[in-house]
């Protein structure tokens, strides 16, 4: 597989389908381990990170799951690339900064990757869409126990897994939810809610993960603690609680709908219509008029389009993906002119 | 452990994070707290806060602490007070006196209860809990003699934590299995 080639493939997680995928976006765990042999990459001697990197690619040849993936090295990639990889949730934001021996793992269907020297040796993660998280931890079990018997894991029986950070020790995994939920925040019942989260240990964070903010009303919920209950009953306190939240999200729709239809379409249809006609619009604007035209695709009130088409702008209408497109470098200007064409082309009916 | 505002009452709100590699503690009594959460929810992070509460954090006073040094990599623990992060996975074992304690704080807990490698070092892990028991136990032994009460009371839950966890599932049969 080639980085171009992904420019025309829809990321699973974009795809739409999955259950509740109305409110939620994707489902998504990462578990952090790290090999015993060497130095945590932040502190390891170059030679060091590349035989890390060199250990993993072998292990990685010898995993019958991890068959279809391609191994990406950061050093030496354009910056535009890069980013095209973190708009895509297949690498974090600080992974793409240094790139000293770093790479990332990607498979066919941009379900699995796993990060080389970021913050651990190994960061892997599998992405589902809609509110599939059991099925994330199936398959990233699967992953893990493979490549544990390739690789020597630093492990503890007293600590588990031993992580560069100490605030992911014990399992090393995270599992978050991207929700979507604008009657929450437009009925303002949204503080509230992430009152009850923060009070839960659970942390909430914007689009693309730590440092980010919530905006156009995409929630990321993650569990905070990773020591002392096992990767079952941490999934557990995750559903539960996101099965809790996508329960309001819908009542607060439904009252929406019903006290305030006029209001409520109007919004949308606004929002639908620059989105139609504007010539020259930013990245943030485009979320937030895209997730209203997500809720009014949800409640029926915009017909033929789909979920799938809305998810789709999010990620072609971002900096690094117009920039792909095009396969030239843009400036801020020429990006605003050329996102608002590629929406008007799209949501042609 | 003092509230680090007023000195006076038992903390019960304990604080860690870590912003731009710098990690920061603080410990406070629930009526400070409750001061304190107002200008706290402005914040995004505790920085800020402790930024202007200065005098407040504690300074590293424990001269073993500050020279305390992981054999393997190097790193200090004074190095990963500065930068939040360990440098190899021995420094586990070399600061576990304040780590112990520090895990805790994070996460509540200081025992891992989820999955295991299938292999360690090439070797599968044999699954022995009742050993693991019993080191628990000389642990604690050594720490009370020790007259390290803080570690000793993690020692103590945690064997209260597998006591519990053998009580509620006893051993499957095929525990022991064949390597």
């Amino acid at each position: 597989m080639k980085l171009n080639d992904l420019m025309n493939h829809t990321s699973e997680w974009l795809k739409g389908t999955g259950p509740n995928s109305d409110i939620v976006i994707s489902s998504r765990i990462r578990l952090a381990r790290n090999l015993d042999k060497y130095p945590f990459p932040h502190w390891a001697k170059k030679e060091q990170s590349q035989e890390v990197n060199l250990t993993i690619e072998e292990a990685k040849a010898k995993v019958d799951f991890l068959k279809n993936t391609t191994t990406f090295q950061l050093a030496g990639m354009d910056a535009v690339d890069k980013q095209f990889f973190v708009e895509r949730h297949l690498m974090s934001y600080e992974h793409a900064q240094r790139q000293d021996s770093k790479a990332v793992i990607i498979d066919d269907e941009e379900i699995i990757s796993i990060m080389v020297n970021e913050e651990d040796h190994m960061r892997i993660q599998v992405m589902q869409s809609g509110f599939n998280i059991f099925e994330a931890w199936n398959i990233i079990n699967r992953i893990d126990d493979a490549l544990s018997q390739q690789l020597s894991y630093a492990f503890s029986s007293e600590w588990g897994y031993l992580t560069c950070c100490p605030t992911n020790t014990g399992t090393g995994m995270r599992g978050s939810v991207m929700l979507h939920l604008p009657a929450l925040v437009m009925t303002r019942h949204i503080n509230r809610v992430l009152a009850a989260i923060a009070k839960l240990s659970f942390t909430t964070r914007g689009l693309y993960g730590e440092g980010t903010q919530a905006s156009g009303n995409f929630f990321q919920i993650s569990n905070q603690v990773s020591l002392g209950h096992s990767e079952e009953e941490i999934i557990d306190n995750i559903n539960g609680l996101i099965r809790q939240i996508i329960e309001q999200e819908q009542q607060a729709r439904e009252s929406l709908v019903h006290q305030n239809r006029a209001m409520l379409e109007d919004r949308v249809n606004r929002s639908f219509g620059i989105l139609k006609s504007a010539y020259i619009i930013s990245s943030q604007e485009t979320v937030e008029l895209m997730s209203m035209l997500r809720l009014g695709s949800d409640l029926g009130m915009i017909k033929n389009i789909g979920r799938r088409t809305v998810n789709e702008l999010f990620i072609v209408t971002q900096p690094a993906h117009l920039q792909k497109l095009e396969n030239r470098k843009l400036t801020q200007q020429e990006r605003d002119v050329r996102r608002a064409s590629l929406i008007r082309e799209r949501l042609k009916i | 452990m003092l509230c680090d505002v007023c000195g006076k009452n038992q903390a019960t709100v304990h604080l860690t994070e870590i912003v731009d590699d710098q990690m920061t503690e603080l410990h406070l009594c629930e009526e400070c707290a409750r001061q304190k959460s107002e200008q706290m929810e402005q914040q995004f992070g505790l920085s800020d806060l402790l930024a202007g509460m200065a005098e407040f954090t504690k300074p590293v006073q424990d001269k073993e602490m500050v020279s305390v040094k992981c054999k393997k990599c190097g790193l200090t623990f004074t190095d990963f007070k500065k930068i939040g992060r360990l440098g190899c996975s021995e420094c586990y074992n070399a600061f576990r006196k304040y780590l112990a304690p520090l895990l805790k704080r994070i996460h509540g807990s200081s025992v891992h209860m989820g999955k295991k490698p299938l292999t360690i070092g090439g070797i599968a892990p044999k699954e022995d809990k009742e050993s693991d028991l019993s080191l628990l136990r000389q642990r604690l032994q050594k720490a009370v003699e020790a007259e390290e009460f803080e570690e000793a009371a993690s020692l103590r839950d945690q064997i209260r934590q597998l006591e519990k966890q053998q009580q509620a599932a006893p051993p499957a049969p095929d525990e022991g299995k064949k390597e």
